[in-house]
């Protein structure tokens, strides 16, 4: 069943009309559709709730823990809208902490897609696993990254560019800024191997264990805080591991709420978020390691 | 089953779960125990040998915080065995201060902050309803949960889908965790809220079996609405000293207040 707390003008309409009686909307009461979304799911039913930003997440964040999660409902919650990308509506509608707080929860997996093929395929993954799940979805506007047919299974990772010696991990829609930024370090002379991590949890550990092994540097970059989310998740599952290991650079939002106003790729652009922002930084963190190389149109 | 002697053994395991566990909140189990008590031996339709029986009638209590009384219920109903009882609040139990299902049959939900229990039995009416199923979805509530506002969006819902086979039952005690209700947030008039918002509304003497039987032993029509039950009962009720009264929502009963409780328990005669 499709629950929507009274938002997705026009776009559920595919849906409503196909399945009628799967489709509940519950008005704009978050807290009662994760109730009740639970109830429907303890009867065997496989809920998908919906909202915008941080209305399906951290307006209901009890009922998702104490109702989905302890009692392992078979809820999914999407969120449409992940980072920036209301980003002139104000702070209200900018969801950048949503990925930490929900891999905090007991139980739940966790899900950002990169584009538009990751999503079709991680929806199907989310629907046939049981038990809770949270989708973070853009608009539905980002670049079609994935060209070929991509198989993907419960918390792996894809890799766009296997080969490098830095690594970019990326989760969510800012996949096309990180493919951006892959080719501009190409240019300047870095070969960097690209990521897409759809799953924060479960994480790909095997995939990071690897990168680790081989790669001079690792950079994570995501449209959410530093802390929790992809960068808090790789950090973690470095620090746990044996051995030497690269140094980890996290590319996202610090401390902080955004009092600008602007789109999406203005406010990326703002922090530091842009491919040419996300090049340059890895570009400088490489260059620190390696104080001989060239630094290529890259200001301090 | 006789509901009264089920009330009184609910009432004992209370005093005497709440002094082993020395955990809190008799007074509240003392106020629903004849609700409880009605409920278990006599409306629900149950199978304790069968809990997860499809067609059962779903039991949910939101007020988590009384959740021995439920344990109780339980227990004696035969769902699990009465000696699991003394192990409320023990190291190592799985019978927590808040009612929990995990590893406990019986148990539709876990409670124990407020106001999430009428969202997923609305949850459960709605599935009932569209499945075409024939099970109810009781409800018990507190008088001070009816604050939190997420009650009131599912109090909207149910009208709204006519969810006839939902029933929210109020343990209207009059005092809420600080004080009386009427002082913290008053509810009045109480009654005609649940009526505008479009149940049907009965209210009744929750300690009076008769009147308990009889007010919810519900079969509304479908496209009927919901039903609140509001039960005006006493905090602490059966044990003179804890009626009415503040201090017995977060005081263990030990000593000489756990015998005289027990005592008083133990004198009841039935008719």
């Amino acid at each position: 069943m499709l629950l929507t707390a009274d938002l997705g003008f026009g776009v559920l309409n595919p849906f409503i009309e196909a399945f009628t009686e799967q489709y509940l909307n519950v008005g704009v009461a978050e807290q009662n559709m994760t109730g009740v979304a639970t109830g429907l799911a303890l009867e065997g039913k496989i809920v998908f709730t919906y909202s915008i930003g941080n209305f399906p997440t951290l307006r209901c964040l009890e009922q998702i823990r104490n109702d989905v999660c302890y009692h392992d409902a078979n809820v999914k919650i999407v969120c449409i809208g992940g980072g920036f990308c209301y980003g002139p509506l104000g702070i209200s509608h900018h969801a950048t902490e949503d990925l930490a707080i929900m891999r905090a929860l007991p139980g739940m997996r966790v899900m950002a897609p990169g584009d538009l093929a990751e999503t079709r395929l991680i929806t199907r993954i989310a629907y046939e696993t049981s038990g809770p799940c949270y989708l973070r979805l853009g608009r539905g506007g980002e670049a079609q990254i994935h060209q070929d047919a991509l198989n993907l299974s419960l918390g792996q990772g894809i890799s766009l560019f296997p080969e490098g010696e830095v690594a970019l991990l990326s989760t969510g829609g800012i996949l096309g800024n990180a493919v951006g930024a892959r080719e501009r370090l190409e240019a300047w002379g870095v070969k960097a191997s690209l990521h897409s991590i759809p799953f924060l949890k479960p994480l790909d550990r095997s995939l990071i264990e690897m990168l680790s092994q081989t790669v001079r540097l690792m950079a994570t970059i995501e449209e959410h805080s530093i802390i929790g989310g992809l960068g808090g998740a790789v950090a973690e599952a470095l620090a746990e591991m044996p051995g030497p290991k690269p140094p980890l650079l996290r590319i996202g939002l610090r401390e902080g709420f955004s009092c600008e106003v602007g789109d999406q790729e203005y406010l990326r652009k703002i922090y530091g978020l842009s491919t040419d922002s996300i090049a340059q930084r890895v570009y400088k963190a490489i260059s620190k390691k390696n104080p001989e190389a060239k630094i290529y149109g890259v200001s301090n | 089953m006789d509901t009264r002697k089920l009330a009184l053994k609910i009432r004992r395991h209370a005093i005497l779960m709440t002094n082993q566990g020395k955990s809190s909140h008799v007074a509240s189990i003392l106020s629903m125990a004849d609700i409880v008590a009605v409920l278990y031996g006599h409306i629900l339709r149950k199978r304790p040998d069968e809990p997860r029986w499809p067609e059962r009638d779903r039991f949910i209590l939101s007020k988590g915080h009384a959740g021995a009384g439920v344990y109780a219920a339980l227990a004696e109903t035969g769902y699990f065995p009465v000696d699991w009882l003394p192990r409320h609040c023990a190291q190592g139990s799985k019978l927590c201060g808040h009612v929990s299902h995990i590893g406990i049959p019986g148990v539709e939900l876990s409670t124990g902050s407020l106001g999430h229990g009428l969202s997923v039995g609305a949850g459960m009416a709605y599935a009932g309803k569209l499945d075409n199923k024939n099970y109810r979805v009781f409800v018990l509530m507190s008088d001070g949960e009816c604050d939190e506002g997420s009650n009131w969006e599912a109090i909207l819902f149910a009208a709204h889908h006519r969810l006839a086979n939902l029933v929210a039952v109020v343990d209207y005690n009059k005092i809420q965790s600080l004080g009386p209700v009427e002082e913290i947030l008053g509810l009045e008039p109480f009654a005609a809220k649940w009526q505008s918002f479009g149940w049907q509304v009965k209210e009744i003497d929750g300690h009076d079996h008769d009147q308990l039987m009889a007010s919810l032993d519900i079969r509304s029509e479908p496209g009927s609405p919901p039903t609140c039950v509001i039960a005006h009962t006493i905090k602490g009720k059966g044990v003179s000293f804890m009626e009415k009264s503040v201090l017995w929502h977060y005081r263990s009963p030990q000593g000489e207040e756990f015998q005289a409780a027990l005592a008083e328990l133990e004198d009841v005669i039935f008719a």
